[in-house]
């Protein structure tokens, strides 16, 4: 077992890239990447993507993305774990770099999902859910969400205004990340009022669809010091799952599989939420970033929402989350997604954040798939 | 539009079928080849009565590819009274006066068809009883 | 007509849509008709159609025979608004109920008879002694024309009856009798969206001549006049056409009343007399007579003759009656109306 370094990421914006196809994405990011890292070969290249096939018909695709990002030959594998499919791919960089097998190792997280209409690309994210039980029923994944939501809201007595500093927090720090969908804060009056989705989820709750892509490398941490002056370390990485129905859970309200995969990385590295000096964490629902919070031990079961209204999660708070944006504010391409997270916590790691600077030695990313059917967490250390 | 995943799945669909573990007693829906209680593989099939309350719900507005003609409709998950939670679409209900712990009953609609020459699928979902 | 061996009714259910539209709403858009007497017509819903009516009639018959469904040797609905012009809503309605797979299953058609059709031949296969139980069913979401004279009453409904032997029914059949005629009153092609009606010719020609006969003929078989009977059920097609019926025949109000729905719920076709005898089935005492006159169009009538037993009284709250589900109402406009029926894509 060896330590695992990044000496290099990628991104590409967060919005509807009319103009690029969903390998031009992916390519954009790997040669941004290269250059940050000032190589030009690398030995596996992983792709977490969730809707390839679905969306644009293409799978197969780390093959294709490798040869066409100059990196004909070598080990490329898709990587799918729904709306964690980023941080899965994340995962298996990490343990092919790890366990000595791979040095030079690519992760990129790419989606593409502005080319189809609404419709089809809600039924698509429904795919993250159980099929036969809760997509044929006439789920969307936005309603099961907003059910986890109405219950939360029924069980902790609170209201839906409460969840409002999730939103303004992402949208405040997204105004100050260039790769981010939306440039734009919003007010408080602008959540309260904004179009219903399903409810309560409104789409101020709720982050966009967008195309995107984000690239890491990873390299063993005894050879990234000759390779990149700072680099970071990811220290931890665990991986945990549930049921992906919400009606199989013990305790729907309850992330299990993003509590089991927090409590490995913290016991693997001997720390504790109390630790984290930041925390990107899996905001695709205002509901969600409650619930995260709450199962990586960092606010009591239904005390997650006071976190927001006390300014916890802001860049000067106790617990900093989305700090680019996060999925609500930076966008959410599914697959990509976890990459990004990655990524992001790099900035932040090297004093690379611009004014969304927090100052900073250990982050925590966590990517969940599905309503919390799987999480995977990495925690990771900057440069000494 | 997968006509035999339909036929598949008429037992849970048309009359609430899901297994009774042998082992621990657990009510298992929807159906199941090992028990995720005790992990044993004997399970016999139990249909549910179909009474429950509603355990959440939402009223959805944008809905997936298949579904726009029924906009806007309510889904919820509910707690049936032998055990498991069900997830499923409310019926003749309107978007007020539907309630956590409201008292339930299954009924059998359709639940989409895919075109008007196609497959017309039926199964579950759940009214606020008729009767008490 | 009836069997060798004497049967009748071990259980029967109902289903009405909860959704109403009223007579003046439609008369609002339309600014027409105005002789309609009748207040309001049943919908269904956006996900509803005559199988899953069908099957929840059936399943509160069930409830009301509380007997194995497995027993049931045949399952048929009658209908003229088949989700499927072909595939049986039998099989659906069976496999709902636990019926399949030991059984006999079909559709039947006779316009607004094919209730009473499916109920005929039900009981005859009973009483053959080819099945111990036989389901039948007379259910429809029909349809009319937007602007026409059907519009005001074509509504959505209908009842299930599993027929046993006597020693087990609620009600048994003394006799049957079917009347029946090549006459055109009222059709509908393959591939049309709505039917088309004689108007006038729908009357006297068709409605009367048929119901009227059938009825005549089995009391006259049986023996019996109106007195003997505590109420009679027509098709009913609107208030105006069973009234008239009724009166020829020498029927009173107070024996009509009970099995006529349709000022509060329209005609719900092949549904339309089952619903009426459901109705005066939940009213019933043990001994009461109970005579049925169907009508479908192209033509024809059933008559049949049932006596209520000592098993008519249940003292079981959860059962549903028919009053109830026509206490079960949601008022919609005329837009909302036209959504519901798909009357916003030409046809």
């Amino acid at each position: 077992m060896r330590g695992v370094s990044i000496i290099g990421i990628g991104q590409t914006e967060v919005r509807e890239h009319w103009e690029r196809p969903l390998r031009g994405l992916a390519v954009a990011s790997i040669t941004a990447a290269l250059d940050d890292a000032g190589i030009d070969r690398a030995d596996a290249l992983y792709v977490g993507n969730m809707l390839s096939g679905e969306l644009t018909g293409q799978e197969h695709l780390a093959t294709l993305i490798a040869d066409f990002a100059g990196l004909r030959g070598i080990e490329a594998l898709k990587v799918e774990a729904a709306c964690g499919s980023g941080g899965a791919a994340v995962r298996m960089g990490y343990l092919a770099v790890a366990s000595g097998l791979q040095d030079l190792v690519i992760v990129t997280g790419v989606e593409k999902m502005t080319d189809c209409e609404n419709g089809l690309v809600t039924e698509a994210l429904a795919m993250a859910a159980d099929g036969d039980y809760e997509a044929m029923q006439g789920l969307s994944f936005v309603a099961l969400n907003a059910l986890l939501m109405r219950r939360y809201m029924h069980e902790y007595r609170v209201s839906h205004e409460d969840f409002a500093g999730f939103s303004i927090n992402a949208h405040r720090n997204a105004a100050r990340n260039p790769y981010a969908m939306f440039h734009r804060p919003v007010t408080r009056e602008e959540f309260t009022s904004a179009r219903m989705i399903s409810d309560p989820i409104n789409l101020l709750d709720s982050s966009p669809i967008g195309d995107g892509a984000a690239t890491v490398i990873l390299c063993p941490e005894e050879k990234a010091q000759d390779l990149c002056p700072a680099p970071v370390t990811i220290i931890a990485s665990a991986t945990a799952t549930d049921t992906i129905a919400l009606h199989d859970r013990d305790d729907p309200l309850y992330l299990q599989a993003a509590h089991e995969s927090a409590q490995k990385a913290y016991a693997q590295v001997g720390v504790g939420p109390e630790d984290m000096e930041i925390f990107e964490l899996h905001d695709a629902f205002t509901i969600m970033a409650a619930l995260s919070l709450e199962a990586c031990g960092f606010a009591d079961k239904g005390r997650g929402v006071e976190l927001a209204k006390d300014g916890e999660i802001s860049l000067r708070g106790n617990i900093p989350i989305s700090t680019m944006g996060g999925l609500k504010g930076r966008g959410h391409p599914i697959g990509a997604t976890g990459v990004y997270q990655i990524a992001e916590l790099v900035q932040q790691l090297r004093g690379e954040a611009g004014a969304n600077q927090v100052e900073c030695h250990l982050g925590m990313a966590q990517s969940i798939g599905g309503t919390g059917a799987t999480a995977i967490t990495h925690i990771l250390e900057g440069p000494n | 539009m997968s006509l035999a995943r339909h036929w598949r799945l008429q037992d849970e669909r048309y009359k609430l079928i899901g297994r009774e573990c042998a082992a621990c007693g657990q009510k298992l829906f929807p159906p199941r080849d090992i028990c995720p209680h005790c992990g044993s593989r004997d399970l016999k099939p139990y249909r549910f009565a179909g009474a429950g309350e509603i355990y959440s719900y939402s009223t959805i507005y944008q809905p997936p590819a298949g579904y726009e003609g029924f906009v806007p409709y309510t889904v919820a998950l509910i707690r049936l009274d032998e055990g498991p939670l069900v997830t499923a679409q409310l019926a003749d209900v309107d978007r007020q006066g539907v309630e956590i712990g409201q008292r339930v009953e299954m009924v059998t609609r359709r639940l989409r068809e895919y075109g008007p020459e196609g497959l017309i699928v039926y199964g579950y979902k759940f009214r606020p009883v008729l009767k008490c | 007509m009836k069997p060798n061996r004497e049967v009748g009714i071990v259980g029967y259910g109902a289903y009405i849509p909860r959704y109403r539209i009223k007579a003046d709403e439609i008369l609002r858009v339309w600014k027409g008709i105005d002789s309609i007497h009748l207040e309001e017509k049943s919908v269904p819903g956006l996900d509803e159609d005559t199988a899953t009516m069908a099957i929840e009639a059936a399943r509160n018959a069930l409830k009301r025979a509380t007997i194995d469904p497995q027993e049931i040797g045949a399952v048929w609905v009658g209908s003229e608004s088949k989700p499927y012009a072909v595939k049986p809503t039998a099989t659906m309605v069976a496999e709902a109920l636990g019926v399949t797979p030991h059984t006999n299953a079909a559709d039947w058609e006779f316009a607004c008879k094919a209730g009473t059709e499916a109920m005929q031949a039900a009981m005859g296969f009973v009483g053959s002694g080819m099945a111990k139980y036989a389901l039948a069913i007379g259910v429809d979401t029909a349809q009319g024309r937007p602007g026409d004279q059907l519009e005001y009453t074509a509504s959505a409904g209908g009842a299930a009856f599993i027929m046993g032997l006597k020693e087990e029914s609620l009600a048994y059949l003394e006799a049957s009798y079917s009347y029946v005629s090549d006459t055109p009153d009222f059709f509908r092609r393959p591939h049309q969206y709505y039917p088309q009606h004689g108007h006038r010719f729908t009357g006297e020609p068709a409605y009367f001549k048929h119901t009227y006969y059938a009825a005549q003929h089995l009391m006259e078989e049986l023996g019996y006049t109106p007195e003997d009977y505590a109420m009679v059920v027509f098709h009913q097609p609107n208030s105006k056409f069973p009234r008239r019926v009724a009166q020829r025949l020498g029927f009173t109000g107070e024996q009509l009343k009970p099995g006529f729905l349709v000022e509060v719920i329209g005609n719900a076709y092949a549904g339309s007399s089952p619903l009426g005898l459901a109705a005066a089935l939940d009213e019933a005492q043990p001994s009461d007579k109970i005579l049925l006159v169907s009508f479908g169009s192209g033509a024809g009538s059933d008559a049949l003759s049932f006596t209520a037993t000592e098993r008519i009284v249940k003292n079981d709250d959860s059962l549903v009656r028919v009053r109830d589900y026509i206490a079960r109402r949601r008022e919609i406009d005329y837009g909302t109306y036209c959504r519901y029926r798909d009357n916003l894509n030409s046809h």
